[in-house]
């Protein structure tokens, strides 16, 4: 895998049970990059971003994340990794500073970052004792931002991240990804809200079927239900990865 | 590996001290099972005082499962088992945390249950010291085997109810143990309770090093 490459996927394979949820894709992000993952429910978008995770295993192909090969090592990468799943992946007696503290803690994270994290995302003062479970969705996925806000990783894997966030929330989130982009970080989101998450990627990749679609070339970008591939006008090809500070000018 | 035990175990009993599952159905259902069986055998107060231990055992073998259930339904909810694979923790460490969590609950539940025995069954500790020898065992065993059985089962849709089927064969000799230690405890022969004094932590070991070496496994397929 040449240097420069967060992620590296070829033939991959992975099931669901005994459904195969990838179907021998191939991908490859470069370092620094903002991908946007198109496609139809049931396309292998969520599949992709946890086996970029490593979350989930393959049963054939390659996968490489940050220079790990996860064939070999699901774990290895995991540290490194920032998922936003559909799941809020929080505890819900626990308080918001609490959840916060733990998983950046847990990850090896910095926890000096949590004060700012936490008011960055509207969850400071009496919202960061208020425990999970009195959140309302919106505020939960808010949580789960701050956390990926606290523990800065290089490599974001955002799985429908605007989903139940209020205008603010998206904005917040928006700012986050692009700054994320400048300091270096790889981001990968999955997401049908088109508008807002093209406007965050350097370009878009259509995924049917479990497997990523050839770039049609058009230059525009479908309704996302998965039959095309879209490189952004202007945006970095995956060999010349956008150097850090970079890629908050493209969005 | 310790840190991250420190940190998982902390995890898990500040989600106790504000949830309260252990103080409002955990503790209560024990002594509903003290109870019921001092109805069943109140005629004869003998009998009680006599099954005054394998009694105290099986309460808190049923209290046992009801912990560890809860101990698993922390990480089952909403993606917490994903994000707890993602933060990179040392399995073992995560295994011993959560172990040391359910310990911390069951010691408490044994304390509070002991006291229940001496009143309601009559019962008087003679050998304190190997009663505490033998709580301190079999509750590090029943929370090793007990948290293992509980990853085994948090992946499958009928967890609630496969738990016990795996848990309880499992757990029978540190029923049998316990009893027999206690019993010794309780006649004043302590002496007696050594042999079951050693088997509870051979078992105790075996299961806290199988957890240890195993548990990573458990997470990643459950």
């Amino acid at each position: 895998m040449a240097s420069g490459v967060a992620i590296h996927l070829r033939s991959a394979v992975a099931l669901l049970g005994s459904f195969p949820a990838l179907a021998g894709a191939d991908l490859d992000v470069a370092t620094g990059e903002v991908v946007l993952l198109r496609g139809a429910n049931g396309a292998g978008k969520t599949t992709l971003l946890r086996v970029c995770a490593g979350l989930v295993g393959v049963v054939s192909g390659e996968v490489e994340v940050l220079g790990q090969d996860l064939v070999r090592d699901r774990r290895a990468v995991r540290r490194r990794v920032g998922l936003l799943g559909h799941a809020s992946g929080l505890y819900d007696d626990l308080s918001v500073s609490d959840n916060v503290r733990f998983a950046v803690r847990a990850a090896g994270g910095d926890a000096a970052g949590i004060p700012s994290a936490l008011a960055r995302l509207g969850l400071d003062g009496r919202l960061a004792r208020t425990p999970v479970t009195r959140l309302s969705t919106g505020q939960q996925r808010r949580t789960a931002l701050a956390i990926l806000a606290a523990r800065s990783p290089e490599l974001w894997l955002l799985d429908e991240p605007h989903a139940g966030l209020d205008a603010e929330g998206r904005d917040l989130l928006d700012g986050l990804v692009r700054e994320a982009a400048a300091r270096g970080a790889t981001v990968v989101l999955a997401s049908h809200e088109l508008d807002r998450a093209t406007a965050l990627a350097h370009r878009s990749i259509a995924v049917a079927g479990g497997v990523v679609l050839p770039p049609t070339g058009t230059g525009a970008v479908d309704s996302g239900d998965g039959h095309a591939g879209v490189t952004q006008p202007g945006a970095p090809p995956v060999a010349s990865a956008p150097a850090p500070g970079e890629a908050a000018h493209v969005a | 590996m310790w840190r991250d035990a420190v940190l998982v175990a902390g995890k898990d009993l500040r989600i106790e001290a504000r949830s309260r599952v252990a103080t409002n159905q955990v503790l209560p259902f024990a002594f509903l099972v003290l109870i019921l069986f001092a109805f069943a055998l109140d005629t004869d107060q003998r009998a009680l005082t006599r099954a005054a231990a394998g009694l105290y055992w099986v309460a808190v073998l049923f209290s046992t499962l009801l912990a560890i259930q809860r101990s698993a339904a922390i990480e089952s909810a909403d993606g917490a088992r994903d994000q707890l694979r993602l933060s990179g923790l040392d399995p073992a460490g995560v295994f011993l945390g959560k172990v040391a969590a359910v310990a911390v609950q069951l010691v408490a539940l044994e304390v509070l249950l002991g006291a229940g025995v001496v009143v309601l069954y009559n019962a008087s500790i003679r050998g304190v010291g190997l009663v505490v020898l033998t709580c301190a065992a079999a509750t590090v065993g029943l929370a090793a085997a007990g948290t293992m059985y509980g990853a085994l089962a948090a992946g499958l849709k009928v967890r609630e109810t496969l738990l016990p089927l795996l848990l309880l064969p499992v757990a029978a000799p540190v029923l049998l143990a316990a009893t027999k230690a206690w019993q010794a405890a309780l006649d004043g022969v302590p002496a007696d309770g050594a042999p079951w004094l050693r088997l509870l932590a051979t078992f105790a070991v075996i299961y806290l090093t199988l957890g240890v070496l195993l548990f990573g496994s458990l997470l990643e397929e459950s």
